[in-house]
């Protein structure tokens, strides 16, 4: 087992941690990148970020305000671009350019807690505990239920949202689904990760998942797996050449990234849809 | 005649854009209606309107005689089959063909139940009766605009509803997919008897089967009368302010009318 050879305690809870935030930040990416909602996903770390800073500023626990701010940020997002009286680029963009004064200003607020909000900029897996693993333990059991369950009405909608509801999917309540999930992701890793590096841990994985598949099943499976891949090469290069983790897992994730599209046969000249794609029973 | 179709004084307005006004209309069960006029006219908001997919600001719609706007407006609209225009998909779009084509099984099984056999066999038979069974593997981004359409085309036939909405499905594609597209709607009005609300800009492209027509203008629903009575050159140089000469043709089951136009002076 690899906890045997694991020299340290802390290191088994860093391991499992990374194996906890990489499948959830995997599965929730594969849902952003494909329905094209990164910059949304950036927008969604930056309220968890701003509302844990404001938690420590209350003297609170940072996850409750966390999982508060990026659920609303998430409610109040999804109307203003759906609506279409302002472009999505830009209504999402004005709530991150808020979030981010407010994390500022909440960082200003409390300068007694400088440490524990700089811990929140950076994330400090090294140091995850038990509340840390059973918060993302919960967070990643209910995405493989929920996955698991609605699969098809999430495929439905996460590839072609118009048509689905046009099919009478309840397309509206799907799509809240994955941005109210993404938000829990987010505000659990959090802790682990950083307000500042979460997002990459979304995006990067599952946007090399995607170099590769054009099955939704595998594309979640491979981005879960790129996920946890970097957290735990992240964490085994801060250890042994004494990096910040959590910079060493976002670079690692972006240089998954990069051996993805270098290997991708989508852009390969041979016909890519002979990619083995799912089919279903 | 039972209506499967009945809009009250339906206006539509969209940032700040009057997309219909106070259109009132009643469409009865099988009928094929043929909905042309020039573009921004609200061909597009009124089959939106009708599946509940654009707010509406005044007004009602009925759909067998149920709101699709109201709540639970998606069982509704699992009854209604509707072809959107042309929109290529992200050719990286993790979806295949076959998956795609499920989607319109979906608003009737409801949450939680998966597809069963009969549905994948409901799906594969959809796909072979449009022409594209042997595309079913591939992936959905990857089709041409007229095998794209098929895929859509089979996504309505199995959700299998009482009524469907066309709106410019043999438009941006090639004549020949153009023509088989006309054909796979016309048999589908002829086998199921369902009724159909079909949309173009493109008179050439309007099916013979539509024996009514809706021609919109503005917005407003302008005349609604039968075929002969409104495709003849008056009303067409008025809705489109041209010249036109129609001359209707019925080659091989052939559908359709040929324009020989000139500007309007």
């Amino acid at each position: 087992m690899i906890w045997e050879w694991l020299p340290h305690d802390y290191l088994m809870a860093a391991v499992l941690a990374g194996l906890l935030t990489g499948v959830i930040c995997g599965i929730a990416g594969a849902f952003i990148v494909t329905m094209h909602l990164a910059f949304l996903s950036v927008c969604i770390a930056h309220a968890a970020f701003a509302g844990a800073l404001c938690a420590v500023w209350l003297g609170f626990p940072p996850l409750a305000l966390a999982l508060a701010f990026s659920l609303g940020a998430a409610a109040i997002v999804g109307p203003l671009a759906e609506q279409g009286d302002l472009s999505p680029d830009a209504s999402i963009g004005i709530i991150f350019t808020l979030m981010i004064g407010l994390a500022f200003l909440f960082f200003g607020l409390a300068p007694e807690a400088r440490a524990t909000s700089l811990t929140l900029f950076w994330g400090s897996i090294l140091t995850a505990g038990g509340t840390d693993i059973t918060v993302l333990g919960v967070t990643a059991a209910m995405c493989l239920l929920l996955v698991g369950g609605f699969f098809k009405e999430i495929q439905a909608v996460v590839c072609h949202r118009e048509t689905a509801m046009a099919a009478g999917v309840p397309a509206a309540v799907v799509t809240y689904g994955i941005l109210f999930g993404t938000g829990a992701v987010i505000a659990s890793s959090l802790p682990v990760i950083g307000g500042l590096l979460v997002y990459s841990l979304l995006i990067n994985p599952a946007a090399a998942a995607l170099q590769l598949t054009y099955s939704l099943r595998r594309m979640i499976v491979l981005s879960a797996s790129f996920g946890v891949a970097s957290c735990w090469v992240g964490l085994a290069a801060s250890y042994f050449w004494d990096l910040p983790a959590g910079a060493s897992i976002v670079i690692v994730s972006a240089l998954i990234f990069a051996a993805a599209a270098g290997l991708s046969p989508k852009r390969r000249r041979w016909p890519s849809w002979k990619m083995r794609a799912t089919k279903p029973a | 005649m039972s209506a499967a179709l009945e809009l009250r004084d339906v206006t539509v307005v969209r940032q700040n854009q009057l997309g219909l006004d106070g259109v009132s209309v009643h469409i009865n069960a099988g009928e094929f209606v043929g909905v042309i006029g020039p573009n921004g006219a609200g061909k597009t908001t009124l089959l939106t309107a009708i599946n509940g997919m654009c707010p509406l600001t005044r007004g009602s719609v009925r759909v067998g005689g149920r709101d699709p706007h109201g709540w639970g407006g998606h069982r509704v609209r699992a009854g209604i089959g509707y072809v959107p225009q042309l929109r290529r998909p992200d050719p990286r779009l993790p979806i295949t063909v076959r998956e795609s084509v499920m989607t319109g099984r979906l608003g009737q099984l409801g949450w939680l139940k998966r597809p069963g056999r009969e549905d994948w066999r409901k799906v594969d038979e959809a796909l072979n009766r449009v022409g594209v069974g042997e595309l079913a593997a591939r992936p959905l981004g990857q089709l041409s605009g007229g095998e794209y359409q098929r895929a859509a085309i089979a996504r309505v036939l199995v959700q299998e509803p009482g009524v469907y909405l066309f709106d410019e499905p043999a438009s941006s594609i090639d004549p020949q997919a153009q023509h088989d597209v006309i054909g796979l709607v016309q048999s589908l009005h002829r086998d199921t008897g369902a009724t159909i609300l079909y949309v173009t800009h493109d008179l050439p492209a309007l099916p013979m089967a539509a024996r009514r027509l809706l021609l919109l203008k503005d917005g407003r629903l302008w005349r609604d009368g039968p075929r002969e009575a409104l495709l003849e050159p008056r009303e067409i140089r008025a809705l489109y302010g041209f010249e036109a000469g129609v001359y209707p043709f019925d080659e091989g089951g052939g559908e359709g009318v040929v324009l020989r136009s000139r500007a309007a002076r």
